[in-house]
């Protein structure tokens, strides 16, 4: 078991507050990812949970327990950190079964469990070594062995993957999503990397500025941001917003048109520009046009079209799928 | 290295430090070499340096007239009893201040840093009253107390710079893993700090036994360490240069060869883990 419950949690740091009046419901077995911009108090948050830091106001129930005087030793979770935090000085089977010895369980018990993770984990080979002596992918996975080896109710990931090559992040990112599928262990998982939060949540937290700016599925907030913010962080290259008399044609002070959701033609559209960069990655091109009246606008064209920096095209958004804000920047629902 | 550095420069610089070298070491050397020497030869003008009557004649009077063993064990108890004692407490404090700071740990440490600052003689007094009233007077508990209290504020700054080059989130995970406060700091963070808890203990000792003035003051007989065993050389019936070498010989020696042994914890530790 390990639901957890945030309610009206707040942080201060001095006057700064970092964390205002935060509510949320992390059920038990899901998958949920912190994200947000630098800054926006995301790992604070995680950090809240953890015990690491104390709230200023606020509840956290794990299991309906209200934890916020439990230290961090007694809540039952365990944590992953952005740089490992491995015990230098103990061999990989010592740093993984370090949460065992701890709790005091008998040698016997904590060998079997260590092997058993080390096994799963592909770590058998180098349970003997220490940590300064394996790779960046392999001390991630040692930390997470440590994780996992003491059955925590949830597992907590303060951006574990940043320190790792693009490729080798994939990698692990499937991973970490198929062992969390396998032990069905709730897991908080903090990143600022949009991609990786749209691909391993169940459901993603907007945080902006201390705050929760949405709380849904991937495609939710793909489909329906709640509002400017969540529609240009979620989404890459990020959704074009179109202001002043341009937007007034659907009533509002502002519309959003994802690059995706814009067709590029030279025959005719509804805007019209001068194509500035045109960035190929194989599969899409990606168009960078400074329309008439309204400014730059990304576009994502099919490959055939062969614009090139300098052409003259038109656009034309998709009425369907056209997100429209009101003055507040909040999404505006028929 | 990217600057090329010409042989002649070398051998300057190389020159230059064996001179310094030796002109710091002088004075050992000398007070060495006088051990040896009669106490005639010890005042003759020119001096003598190396082309004189050998003798351990002083080594021999030193052991008779007074007991060089006894007052060797008060300066080991004194200066080890009064490092670990440091410990217990520095570690707990670096710790807090190293891990846990709040906004006045900054001021508290160069507090603790101004009390080196202030001479010992200023609080000779109030001191010698506390000690005598309280019977410590003379006792090696007394001695390890004030020794001890001396040296803190050098241990917690020691620990203390050394624990902030240990990343917080070790710990954390630590913390994480279920490891209570104590736990926390007996198996992660003293492994973790091994060479500068060493050279801590290294500099400590070295001072404590070092350490003239209070020892002088406060004891007599049963708690004397070394330095009182130089001191009662320097007599008023008369300069025996040749006896007061020989007895100073005898109480650096151990720490003469300590020190040798652990050059490179001391230098660490002396720069205060300034340097990786």
């Amino acid at each position: 078991m390990g639901k957890i419950v945030l309610e009206g949690v707040e942080k201060s740091f001095g006057n700064v507050n970092v964390i205002s009046d935060v509510d949320l419901t992390v059920e038990d077995g899901s998958f949920v990812v912190f994200v947000g911009p630098s800054g926006c108090g995301k790992s604070t948050l995680l950090r809240l949970i953890a015990g690491l830091e104390d709230v200023t106001a606020g509840k956290i129930l794990i299991d309906g327990i209200d934890v916020v005087d439990t230290p961090p030793a007694k809540r039952g979770l365990s944590m992953v950190f952005q740089s490992y935090a491995l015990y230098p000085h103990m061999s990989v089977r010592k740093n993984i079964g370090f949460g065992l010895r701890m709790a005091g369980r008998p040698k016997g018990e904590i060998e079997q469990k260590v092997n058993a993770a080390a096994a799963t984990l592909n770590l058998t080979p180098f349970l003997d070594r220490r940590p300064g002596q394996l790779s960046g992918g392999q001390r991630q996975r040692v930390a997470i062995g440590r994780a996992i080896v003491r059955e925590p109710k949830a597992f907590l990931f303060d951006e574990p993957l940043s320190n790792l090559d693009a490729a080798l992040r994939v990698q692990m990112r499937l991973e970490i999503a198929k062992l969390q599928d396998t032990l069905a262990t709730t897991a908080i998982y903090v990143t600022h990397d949009q991609v990786e939060a749209m691909t391993m949540a169940d459901r993603i937290v907007v945080l902006n500025a201390g705050r929760i700016e949405q709380v849904g599925s991937p495609l939710e907030l793909y489909n329906r941001p709640a509002n400017l913010f969540v529609a240009g962080f979620i989404g890459s290259p990020k959704m074009n917003f179109v202001g002043g008399p341009a937007a007034a044609k659907w009533d509002v002070a502002t519309v959003g048109v994802r690059p995706e959701h814009i067709t590029a033609s030279r025959d005719g559209g509804t805007w019209s520009g001068t194509v500035s960069v045109a960035e190929h990655v194989g599969s899409d091109t990606f168009l960078y046009v400074s329309v008439d009246q309204i400014g730059d606008v990304t576009v994502r064209a099919v490959g055939e079209l062969g614009a090139k920096p300098g052409d003259r095209i038109h656009l034309t958004p998709d009425p369907d799928r056209i997100h429209r804000f009101d003055a507040n920047g909040k999404a505006i629902r028929p | 290295m990217a600057r090329r550095v010409s042989t002649t420069r070398k051998l300057a610089v190389t020159a230059a430090a064996w001179i310094i070298g030796f002109l710091i070491f002088f004075p050992i050397l000398w007070m060495i070499v006088t051990s040896f020497k009669t106490e005639l030869d010890a005042f003759s003008t020119p001096p003598k340096f190396l082309f004189f009557d050998w003798t351990l004649e002083n080594y021999t009077v030193v052991q008779e007239r007074s007991d060089y063993l006894r007052h060797a064990m008060n300066s080991i108890v004194l200066s080890v009893g009064s490092t670990l004692v440091g410990l217990l407490v520095g570690i707990p404090a670096a710790w807090a201040m190293a891990f846990a700071p709040t906004k006045r740990t900054r001021d508290t440490l160069l507090w603790m840093l101004s009390t080196k600052m202030m001479p010992p003689v200023g609080v000779l007094v109030p001191i010698y009253l506390l000690f005598r009233d309280g019977g410590l007077l003379d006792s090696r508990a007394g001695l390890i107390f004030i020794l001890f209290m001396a040296n803190l504020p050098i241990i917690i700054w020691m620990l203390y710079t050394y624990f902030k080059e240990i990343p917080k989130d070790i710990l954390e995970a630590s913390r994480m893993d279920g490891a209570t406060t104590a736990k926390e700091v007996i198996f992660v963070l003293a492994p973790m700090a091994v060479p500068g808890i060493a050279s801590t203990i290294l500099l400590n000792v070295i001072l404590a036994w070092n350490e003239a003035f209070w020892t002088l003051n406060l004891t007599t007989v049963d708690a004397a360490p070394l330095t009182m065993f130089i001191a009662s050389y320097s007599s008023p019936e008369g300069l025996f240069w040749a006896k007061l070498s020989a007895a100073s010989t005898l109480a650096i020696a151990p720490i003469l060869v300590l020190g040798w042994f652990s050059q490179k914890q001391l230098v660490r530790g002396l720069t205060f883990g300034a340097v990786k």
